[in-house]
């Protein structure tokens, strides 16, 4: 071979690096940005809300001021109620999706690689997903009484719906050449859901997962509201109800400003960082 | 011969998907030697693919004979590596399915990527790496189950022209290091001969194997040699020929 002094490694490497892209940096004002025009956002909504008040389209007790749910806020929190509402409400929506997560995932599995299974059980999944949650709570107060488990009932109705969707639309979208290629490696079947489906249908799953916490987090708060009793102690769902008997319109604000905040923060916090790291790591962010 | 050196032999082998189907594949014979790089060649439909499904277990024959010697592994045309799993760590999982030791996964990975000339992307993700380079991991996966016979479904169809001479050079390479047996099908034909030793070039609508070319020339071997276009022209010849007989 006349070219045989070019050594093929040689070749290679530099064959490598023209062909592979070079990375791109993250853009530090971008970043900025996405952090601070949300915040600008939020405020624009508080200024627009304060003119409101301002020209007295409505008399106080119906339109409070931001200060005025601020105040409500502050004595929530000197009371030591927004705190323990809030922990509470938060640990039952935590726990309630855990559980549900055990319960669905084995039932996304199974309706996912079954076709007679899906054919069979999905309509009644869609079902459930379709039906708002808190359709269930007067059912579950008949079965349940003012307890725990009347909760838990309603955000895991809410909840594994969606979470099962998620992992069977999932294991749809993975692409049958990752299966053929599992076969051809040898993997068995407990070996290919390990390592071959559950990581191929991860973004779809999270997505479920994404959607499974929202639902139980507003079941939750669908439950809460309805089903109140010393027993069960305080909670965000709650304290709108309390809001709601005394007439407290700053205190049903402060609630809802307080269940929102503790939505986007799980967002945030938990599950934004999840999704960008997966987008990242298959080149798909 | 004796039956020892044979790395698989197929007989009277036919395919369709169905029994009002038409055929498939029609009656193919064929024999490989261990150590054998056999190309074999064809329009599209003929039912390569097919034939080295049948041959990797993922698809069944309907009938006739076949004797598989040798465990076989299979390379695709497309990207074929798990997006969720760095170059290293895909070669590890076929170590993990195939029970390599497990502390010494990571090491042989390694190995096997140095062997295909990409010691320095253990920890690249598919999509940082370029066609050829997720071919080349590909291989080395491959490679990691340790099976004898490497069967290749045109694997470099869909790499440029610079990158598949250098991965032409590369799979001979492992080939003359390795000694295992390679059937690589495609549909370039001057492809099939810089490869095989043997060409085999396979009809449409059914698949049958029509003619058979002995390739001696010598490696190393380059695509644009005269002896190349040469044998590459004739059997060129042949396979308009039988193209044209579906016009």
């Amino acid at each position: 071979m006349d070219n045989s002094n070019i050594d093929l490694s040689k070749f290679s490497a530099g064959l490598d690096a023209l062909e592979s892209g070079t990375s791109r940096k993250r853009n530090k004002f971008a970043s900025l940005l996405n952090f601070v025009a949300p915040v600008l956002a939020v405020i624009l909504v508080i200024l627009i809300w304060q003119i409101a008040v301002y020209l007295k389209f409505k008399p106080d007790y119906i339109l409070p001021t931001p200060s005025q749910v601020w105040a409500s806020l502050q004595n929530q929190w000197n009371q030591g109620l927004l705190w323990h509402s809030a922990t509470n409400s938060l640990r039952r929506g935590v726990q309630g999706f855990l559980i549900a997560i055990v319960i669905a995932t084995p039932i996304g599995l199974a309706l996912g690689l079954n076709k007679m299974a899906r054919a069979i059980f999905r309509p009644i999944l869609t079902g459930l997903q379709q039906l708002p949650s808190v359709a269930w709570v007067p059912a579950s107060i008949i079965w349940f009484g003012l307890s725990n488990a009347t909760i838990y009932a309603v955000v895991l109705l809410g909840a594994v719906p969606s979470i099962a969707n998620g992992l069977i639309s999932g294991i749809d979208q993975i692409p049958r050449i990752y299966l053929k290629v599992g076969k051809v490696l040898g993997a068995k079947r407990l070996v290919s859901i390990r390592h071959i489906v559950l990581p191929a249908a991860w973004p779809g799953y999270l997505s479920g997962l994404e959607q499974g916490w929202a639902f139980a987090w507003r079941s939750l708060m669908a439950a809460e509201l309805i089903a109140v009793s010393p027993a069960l102690g305080p909670g965000l769902g709650q304290m709108l109800d309390t809001g709601r008997q005394l007439g407290d319109m700053s205190l049903v604000l402060a609630a809802i400003f307080v269940i929102m905040l503790v939505g986007v923060l799980i967002e945030r916090v938990f599950f934004a960082p999840i999704r960008n790291r997966t987008l990242r790591n298959r080149g798909l962010g | 011969m004796n039956n020892a050196g044979i790395a698989f032999e197929v007989r009277d082998l036919t395919k369709h998907f169905g029994p009002n189907e038409p055929l498939i594949l029609d009656g193919l014979n064929l024999s490989v030697r261990n150590g054998e790089l056999v190309s074999i060649l064809g329009a599209s439909g003929c039912g390569k693919s097919t034939l080295l499904n049948i041959l990797s277990d993922l698809d069944s024959a309907s009938s006739g004979s076949l004797v598989v010697n040798e465990k076989t592994t299979l390379i695709f045309q497309e990207q074929s590596l798990m997006p969720w799993l760095s170059a290293g760590k895909n070669i590890e999982l076929a170590l993990l399915i195939n029970k390599y030791p497990k502390k010494l996964r990571r090491k042989r990975a390694q190995e096997l990527l140095e062997l295909v000339h990409l010691g320095s992307a253990y920890d690249k993700r598919p999509h940082e790496l370029s066609g050829g380079m997720k071919q080349r991991v590909a291989i080395a996966r491959a490679l990691a189950q340790e099976k004898k016979i490497l069967l290749m479904d045109e694997p470099f169809a869909a790499l440029d022209a610079i990158t598949r001479d250098f991965l032409h050079e590369e799979l001979i390479s492992i080939w003359q290091r390795t000694g295992i047996t390679i059937i690589f099908v495609t549909h370039n034909v001057r492809e099939a001969v810089r490869l095989g030793q043997r060409v085999l070039l396979m009809s449409s609508k059914p698949g049958r194997f029509l003619k058979e070319w002995v390739v001696d020339i010598p490696e190393p071997r380059r695509i644009d040699s005269p002896a190349v276009s040469q044998l590459a022209r004739v059997i060129t010849d042949d396979l308009r020929e039988e193209i044209s007989r579906h016009g």
